[in-house]
């Protein structure tokens, strides 16, 4: 996904050219991401009610602590458009620690996730304890997977800057991983608006 | 160490399913054999495997497509000749779990092994030089998806030796599919089968759109675009949207069989229907993907071979954006019978019948182009007009099971069997065919045998009646799909003429082996010197056949529909340009080969549960993405000089082409 055909048109396309295709391509790859979370909202909406006999929302939510996990997320989304700006005016050192603090803040994300994860688990409401259970583990972990690869990018982008610095193709790298953080940001606001506030209600 | 995987799963009591095993290795092992005879592993792998030219890559695809249609092939002469002998009393020569998972691999091989393939590399094949391209917009990603269909469909073909194949049917029905009711790894294959080949035609919508969308020649507006690229656009808008709902279903449902969660099982609040409703709601859109880009070749061929421009353009791009948003409002009607109630049934049945306008605005478009034409009855064309008769027969069937309350006397009948054949081999197999041979001069250089050709679409046409029409009227009869036996006597000459179309449709397929062997022995006298072989109307024919790497040494401007027909009207087709310039293109790497054999491996790790390997199989993909991203420069220049070459070597072919000639109607030479 990330090679794309280094300035095949010569002449008139530039390398702008060919990052301005790869950030219309990445757009389209979101919405096919975006249907395939929707796929698991509408699921989650069709089976999310079917406790069977098993824990609800509010039984096992903790809005406190989720708030906690929320503002992680939120704040590192923040500090990418921090990012941004600095790589837009090229500079690369405050673009590295910016980058190090949005991938501490997803880290602290992805831990307190499985901090979560396990301590429903310990109490008993595994993920195959009931379709509700079933669809909330899933709808949360796939979020959380896409995190944690979107962590994994990170540290790959922050190993290019600080080697290569802030050429065309890094920053066109670092736009499309911005956008994908970003996106991650406003599922997480759907997944905390639909999943816990609707089931704590 | 090997999971669930021990030498115990190679079905050695079967000796059909050995013989099958025997012959595929046989093949592999001849043409590995060949090769190294020929010393030809140098060439295939500079100029094949690691290619990331969109014209080889789409010469692969249908290579793949064609193989993949004789295990398909194959597959239905198993069901047909069961079938006409499991009649009264007698039990046939399948067992019956060997026949479930023919049928089930029969479904998904033709659909997203061969259909897929085939339209891909159509797409790959003609779109960048129709808009006036030089390749598509990330070729390195193009080759990954290639390589990911690839490492698909090996996965069906290695459940034919080790394990088995899904006895569960082509949409594999929860919760037949669940874990309970199949513990083996049958349906494991299926879902990995279809989740790795369904990630490459993700990757394929994403490059296409952004191709059609961002890379076409100047002047070229959309409403100017030949038919074909704007039907690949639309099938792209569908799979990006369709194929997600798949990858999501597939992912449930391994969650359901890996992890004992309950999404689709029948306890502690499972739902069956959530399954069945997810996976049409990509399986509708499904047909109409693999149907569009087929609409396009006929809307293509109708007018090239009645030298005429496309009646009706306007109104079949529209019409085509009516089906596209349509296809996505019709998935209930697979399954009326689940009892949603007469609400739902109406809604999903009108919205089903409302299809056979935009269709029918089609058909007709197609029956004005050729009024008053000047037809030329090649090959191409006798698809076409095949395609029109037969299609418009399996459109009113269509129409007709849309009414819920006739659907649910035929539902899950022969009856449903013959509408979708009707309309999947006579629309999409016949549009297929009709491109591969008005394309193959310009992908290979040299014309197929018309005669050949003409004999393999009379058997295919006959052979097509004689096997589908009998199922109509079955269907009628009360036999329900997927019978191992039966004891109704009614049933059986039917089934015995449907097998004879069988046998009919594998001598069509045979003459098409034939023509294939004889064009290539022919190739020197049937060479396409000028690179328009039928006096074509679009871009991809004004270049030489093949086209050289970078497609056109100068992008051509466009300003109007059937834009090289314009300039050779206007005597500008072949004009010299003032100079040449330099030529970025990508460069090989193995990088995708890589990334598939990779996907493979972690498919085949998470059939058989070795976890070791599905986890290495998902580094090495991990490692290869990082690892080529570190590579700014994936190009090398071609130098002007170069491409002089080539092309003062292309207008010497054209300059003996035209001396020998004779003048084609309707441009000056």
């Amino acid at each position: 996904m990330r090679n794309p055909a280094a300035a095949i048109q010569t002449g008139e396309h530039s390398g702008h050219e060919t990052a301005s295709n790869q950030a219309f391509g990445f757009w389209i790859y979101i919405m096919s991401d975006l249907v395939l979370f929707s796929v698991l909202f509408a699921t989650f909406a069709v089976v999310g009610g079917n406790y069977a006999g098993g824990p609800r929302g509010k039984d096992i939510f903790d809005l406190p602590y989720l708030f906690g996990e929320t503002m992680l997320l939120l704040m590192s989304s923040t500090v990418f458009g921090l990012a941004t700006l600095a790589a837009q005016a090229g500079r690369r050192r405050a673009v590295l620690w910016r980058l190090a603090i949005i991938f501490l803040l997803g880290l602290g994300f992805i831990a307190m996730e499985i901090g979560e994860f396990r301590g429903m688990i310990l109490a008993g409401n595994r993920p195959e304890r009931s379709a509700f259970l079933s669809a909330f583990f899933t709808l949360v972990g796939t979020h959380g997977v896409h995190v944690l690869l979107g962590l994994v990018w990170m540290a790959a982008m922050m190993c290019q800057i600080s080697v290569r610095g802030l050429t065309v193709p890094v920053r066109s790298r670092l736009a499309r991983l911005g956008m994908f953080w970003h996106f991650l940001d406003i599922l997480w606001i759907g997944i905390f608006s639909i999943v816990y506030l609707m089931g704590v209600a | 160490m090997f999971g669930k995987l021990s030498l115990s799963v190679i079905p050695f009591h079967d000796p059909i399913v050995m013989g099958a095993v025997g012959g595929a290795t046989l093949a592999a092992v001849v043409i590995l054999a060949l090769i190294t005879r020929y010393r030809k592993w140098t060439y295939l792998w500079r100029e094949w495997v690691t290619s990331l030219d969109h014209k080889r890559i789409g010469v692969m695809y249908v290579i793949l497509a064609l193989v993949m249609l004789l295990r398909g092939l194959s597959d239905s002469i198993l069901m047909r000749s069961q079938q006409a002998f499991a009649a009264g009393g007698s039990m046939g020569y399948l067992g019956p779990d060997h026949f479930n998972q023919i049928f089930s691999a029969h479904g998904s091989i033709m659909i997203v092994f061969m259909a897929m393939p085939f339209l891909v590399g159509l797409m790959n094949i003609v779109v960048p030089p129709q808009i006036g391209a030089r390749d598509v917009a990330f070729p390195f990603m193009n080759s990954v998806s290639l390589w990911l269909t690839v490492a698909g469909a090996l996965l069906v073909m290695v459940s034919l030796g080790l394990g088995e194949f899904s006895k569960a049917g082509w949409s594999g029905y929860t919760s037949l599919t669940g874990k309970q009711f199949s513990p083996d790894v049958g349906v494991d294959y299926w879902i990995w089968a279809f989740q790795i080949a369904g990630a490459g035609s993700i990757l394929t919508s994403i490059n296409f759109l952004v191709t059609i969308i961002r890379m076409r020649a100047p002047g070229m507006r959309l409403m100017q675009m030949p038919m074909f690229t704007w039907t690949t656009l639309f099938t792209s808008i569908l799979m990006v949207f369709a194929f997600p709902v798949l990858t999501a279903a597939l992912f449930l449902l391994t969650l359901d069989r890996l992890l004992g969660m309950h999404f689709f099982t029948n306890e502690l609040g499972g739902n069956m229907m959530m399954y069945v409703n997810l996976f049409w709601t990509w399986g509708h859109p499904e047909v109409y993907i693999v149907v569009l880009p087929a609409f396009g070749v006929f809307s293509e061929v109708v007018s090239t071979f009645s030298g005429k421009r496309l009646f009706g353009y306007t109104s079949m791009v529209y019409a085509t954006a009516g089906i596209t948003i349509l296809s996505f409002t019709v998935w209930v009607h697979h399954f009326f019978t689940m009892g949603a109630g007469p609400a739902v049934n109406i809604f999903f049945g009108i919205a089903t019948m409302l299809i056979a306008i935009p269709t029918g605005v089609k058909i007709y478009n197609w029956l004005f182009t050729m009024y008053r034409g000047r037809i030329r009855f090649a090959t191409p064309m006798y698809w076409t007009l095949g395609f029109l008769m037969t299609f418009t027969i399996g459109g009113m069937a269509g129409v007709l099971l849309a009414s819920p309350p006739a659907d649910y006397v035929v539902h899950n009948s022969l009856f449903v069997i013959a509408h979708f054949h009707n309309v999947l081999i006579a629309g999409t197999l016949f549009g297929f065919f009709a491109g591969y041979s008005y394309w193959f001069p310009k992908a290979t250089g040299f014309r197929l045998d018309e005669k050949w050709g003409k004999r393999a679409f009379w058997c295919w046409l006959t052979g097509f009646y004689l096997a589908f029409m009998p199922l109509y009227l079955l269907g009628f009869m009360g036999m329900p799909r997927r019978m191992h036996h039966y004891v109704n006597p009614a049933w059986h000459p039917w089934l015995i003429v449907a097998a004879g179309g069988t046998a009919m449709i594998l001598m069509g397929v045979l003459f098409q082996a034939i023509q294939l062997a004889v064009s290539i022995k022919h190739r020197h006298s049937s060479r396409d010197l000028t690179g328009d072989p039928w006096n074509g109307r679009t871009l991809e024919w004004a270049t030489s056949s093949p086209p050289p790497p970078y497609n056109f040494a100068k992008i051509p401007d466009v300003n109007g529909i059937d834009a090289f027909m314009d300039m050779k009207e206007k005597g500008t087709a072949y004009r010299e340009p003032d100079r040449y310039d330099d030529i970025s293109m990508p460069e090989n790497t193995a990088c995708g080969l890589i990334i598939g054999i990779a996907a493979f491996v972690l498919g085949f790790g998470m059939v058989w549960h070795i976890w070791w390997l599905a986890i290495l199989g998902t580094l090495v993909i991990v490692f290869t993405v990082i690892v080529r991203s570190w590579n700014d420069d994936t190009g090398y220049t071609m130098p002007a000089a170069e491409v002089e070459g080539i092309e003062s070597r292309r207008r010497e072919l054209l300059a003996s082409a035209f001396a020998h000639a004779e003048p084609k109607e309707g441009y000056e030479q």
